[in-house]
């Protein structure tokens, strides 16, 4: 391990004295402070909204760069800086550096940390080695590398207060989401699912790195710690062995169920939610049954990691929907009642409302009129599909060597790991999306540990008619409807911010900043800032003065997946600039891009 | 020696595919000179394609065209032409010959610093890539010379037996 000590200094003393047993409530007072991000997504509930409004749809025109900063990594860029006082913490891809950067100095480098990490970790990490941030604990910064270590920095100086290693890269496990900090834990999952991970969820004591518990998306009750009478689907109790129970004999140790995204939390409830992504291989006639608890949301207890309760929004996938997209809490009222409400835009093109206490379906609607795989989703409680996707029939992968065409939407998604934001002034959720479709075409494949797993050619194109590769959209999440929807040529991989000036701001893949009117989309501003972006917007106020960052750095799925343009179907679907190559737009790079309005 | 010869001669005696030293012979007239159970052979005996004229492929640059798209895309992007993460093989293809090209495969490459590592892991005990070596050379032959668009091929030569009977022993089913 090889840290840089570049300087000492360091304005916050006061926020690193507090003992672990209280990290929870220090953490919860930092994130009620608007002037700070000190987590993630901003706060507990993931809504990735912001109190200031210094900046708002007056002025939000004037705003411009203040500073820029470069990270000297020129891979996919993905999460945000946080912002603990006056240090600012950003991470990078693979080789995972973390800067302490000084916003009393211009960005001065405090410190700066570079794991030194094996390199064949590099290839095993499928769709680019990203990194989607840090989080902050009781004077720590938690950082969750490539190779699946979780590393305690001391935040002052960046010296190791503690290392434990969670996976192991050599079968294909491997590291790109940033920790959660919930109660006295942190929070890391494992990204593998095309090498045939089995996915998990553990939880690190924050003081000394001891495993507090860990719960496996598949396998026997003991490791999904499912209790067979009290963790319910759909307010039914799941029985026993409910996720061995829907695999071809003992496939589910290589079944995927990975848990890369985004984790929320609710202290009232004491349960911390997130979900698991694609079962393995991407081939389904490979691997019958449902494949549980792969594709679910999962609530789980955040002290011993039971299940509260699970649902499965895909059984059995046949087309790559991860389902391992952000669940966004909120307070709201539907026909009157406040709900406790949870909100998850799926890969699969399904806007779910749930109720986060129970787990109770509240809301399924498509949030991209064009997903085609279901019809909708079984709402009636009688029925014994009750909560199961209406399938369409044409749309199945089942059958391996046929070429499975005009399915909406791609495997990346209607929506991918770029999180959304909600704002508690129009009760709306602002969704970056993709609007892409595909031709599917399984086959047999083997498995090799520390191997891909895939089992399955892809080819993508925009929707039937359309020339825009993706949407940026307003969702009304109590009735399941889109709101308004500006077009994008390419698909938003960006992270949105929702802010108390009424501004909700997002990156797209050109890599330009936009800021638009939170009630109307309307767009009041935009910046082409160094390379695409797939980071995630957030904010802060040092001095007097908010500032907004953006991580710019195209890569990830994205930069794979549209650098070269997409394939022209041979049908002559779609117009001419859904298929533009996002490399005649931008190129590789890592910069940090802050903005603020004009100091005079 | 003739690597593809000695490939379909062992059936895929990995574990020699390590030392195998690769030489760096670009790559020779991608003309189809003789067809060997199937696959066709340039006037060298390496791997190529054949596209008639109604565009029609043979079935091993269509079995590439699969198997690109499961292993290696994810990597090197959609139909070879390449990504933010890795080179377009569309381009490497053009420079790169057979007896190099399995090299790599087999063993990976790296290729690090300057805040972009490269790495290409090592194939050599993975079926789904190896069991298919020369399907895969074959479609990235075929795409570097623009003798097929991109996408997927729209109508190709039906399974030769041989391969069937090749492709069962080499994934040991």
């Amino acid at each position: 391990m090889r840290k840089l000590l570049l300087a000492s200094c360091f304005g916050v003393a006061a926020l690193f004295t507090a003992g672990y047993a209280v990290a929870n409530d220090e953490l919860a007072k930092m994130a009620a402070d608007p002037n700070q991000w000190v987590m993630p997504a901003g706060n507990f509930a993931n809504t990735r909204y912001s109190e200031l409004k210094q900046i708002n749809t007056d002025n939000v025109h004037k705003i411009a760069p203040a500073w820029t900063f470069s990270t000297g990594v020129l891979r996919g860029h993905e999460g945000a800086p946080l912002v603990i006082g006056d240090v600012m913490f950003l991470h990078a891809p693979f080789p995972n550096t973390v800067f302490a950067l000084d916003l009393n100095n211009d960005g001065k480098i405090l410190w700066k940390y570079e794991p030194k990490q094996d390199p064949n970790v590099i290839p095993v990490m499928c769709c680019d080695t990203v990194n989607r941030g840090l989080s902050y604990a009781d004077g720590k910064i938690f950082l969750h590398q490539a190779d699946t270590t979780l590393v305690a920095l001391d935040a002052k100086t960046g010296a190791v207060v503690w290392s434990v290693k969670d996976g192991d890269p050599s079968k294909g496990e491997t590291g790109t989401d940033a920790p959660f900090v919930f109660k006295d834990k942190v929070f890391i999952g494992v990204s593998g699912g095309e090498f045939g991970v089995r996915g998990w969820m553990s939880a690190y004591n924050i003081k000394d790195g001891k495993l507090a518990w860990r719960g496996y998306s598949e396998g026997p009750d003991s490791d999904t710690l499912v209790d067979p009478e009290k963790t319910t689907a759909l307010g039914k109790p799941v029985g026993p062995d409910s996720s061995l129970k829907t695999w071809q004999g003992d496939q589910w140790k290589i079944g995927g169920g990975d848990t890369w995204g985004w984790y929320s939390y609710d202290p009232d409830l004491n349960l911390i939610y997130y979900g698991s992504g694609n079962p393995s291989t991407w081939n389904p006639s490979q691997r019958p049954g449902d494949n549980k608890w792969s594709m679910t949301i999962w609530a789980r207890d955040v002290d011993t990691g039971k299940a509260k309760w699970v649902y499965q929004m895909t059984p059995h996938d046949e087309w790559d929907y991860d389902g391992v997209n952000e669940m966004i809490l909120t307070d709201q009222k539907i026909d009157g009642k406040d709900r406790k409400l949870l909100t998850h835009f799926d890969r699969n093109g399904f806007g779910y409302t749930l109720d986060r206490a129970t787990g109770e379906l509240l809301v399924a609607n498509k949030f991209d009129p064009k997903v085609n795989w279901a019809t909708g989703i079984n709402m009636d409680k009688a029925s014994p599909d009750y909560g199961r996707p209406i399938r369409v029939a044409a749309m199945s992968t089942e059958k391996e060597d046929v070429n499975h065409k005009g399915i909406c939407p791609a495997a990346l998604g209607s929506k991918d790991e770029q999180p959304a934001a909600y704002s508690p002034q129009t009760e709306l959720f602002y969704v970056p999306t993709n609007h892409v479709c595909m031709d599917y075409e399984p086959f047999k494949v083997s498995y090799t540990a520390g191997q891909p797993y895939v089992g399955s050619t892809l080819s993508m194109y925009p929707p039937a008619g359309d020339s825009n590769m993706g949407n940026f959209i307003a969702w009304d999440g109590k009735t399941g409807k889109i709101v308004w929807s500006d077009p994008e040529q390419f698909s938003v991989w960006s992270g949105a911010l929702a802010t108390a000036g009424g501004v909700v701001f997002y990156g797209t893949l050109e890599g330009y900043l936009k800021a638009v009117d939170a009630k109307t989309g309307k767009e009041l501003y935009k910046f082409k800032t160094p390379s695409g972006i797939i980071g995630n917007v957030m904010t802060y106020e040092h001095g007097g003065r908010q500032y907004v960052a953006i991580l710019s750095g195209v890569g990830g799925w994205a930069g794979i997946g549209l650098a070269a343009g997409l394939t022209k179907p041979t049908d002559g679907l779609g117009a001419v600039g859904g298929y533009a190559a996002l490399s005649d737009y931008t190129a590789l790079g890592g910069t940090l891009t802050v903005f603020a309005l004009p100091s005079d | 020696m003739n690597f593809s010869k000695l490939m379909l001669g062992l059936g895929f005696a990995l574990a020699l595919a390590a030392p195998l030293v690769a030489r760096a012979d670009p790559p020779g007239d991608p003309a189809a000179a003789t067809n060997d159970h199937g696959m066709w052979r340039d006037k060298n005996g390496d791997p190529t394609f054949k596209v008639s004229a109604d565009g029609t492929v043979d079935w091993y640059t269509y079995s590439g065209f699969r198997r690109y798209h499961s292993e290696c895309h994810v990597c090197h992007g959609p139909d070879g032409e390449g990504s933010s993460y890795a080179p377009a093989l569309a381009d490497s293809l053009k420079t790169i010959g057979y007896a190099e090209f399995f090299g790599i495969v087999a063993g990976g490459k790296q290729d690090l610093g300057a805040g972009q590592e490269k790495v290409m892991p090592a194939f050599a005990d993975n079926k789904n890539v190896m069991c298919y070596l020369n399907d895969i050379y074959v479609y990235l032959r075929a795409r570097s010379q623009d003798a097929i668009p991109r996408g997927r091929p729209a109508q190709h030569a039906d399974k030769p037996p041989e391969f069937e009977q090749a492709e069962t022993k080499c994934m040991g089913e």
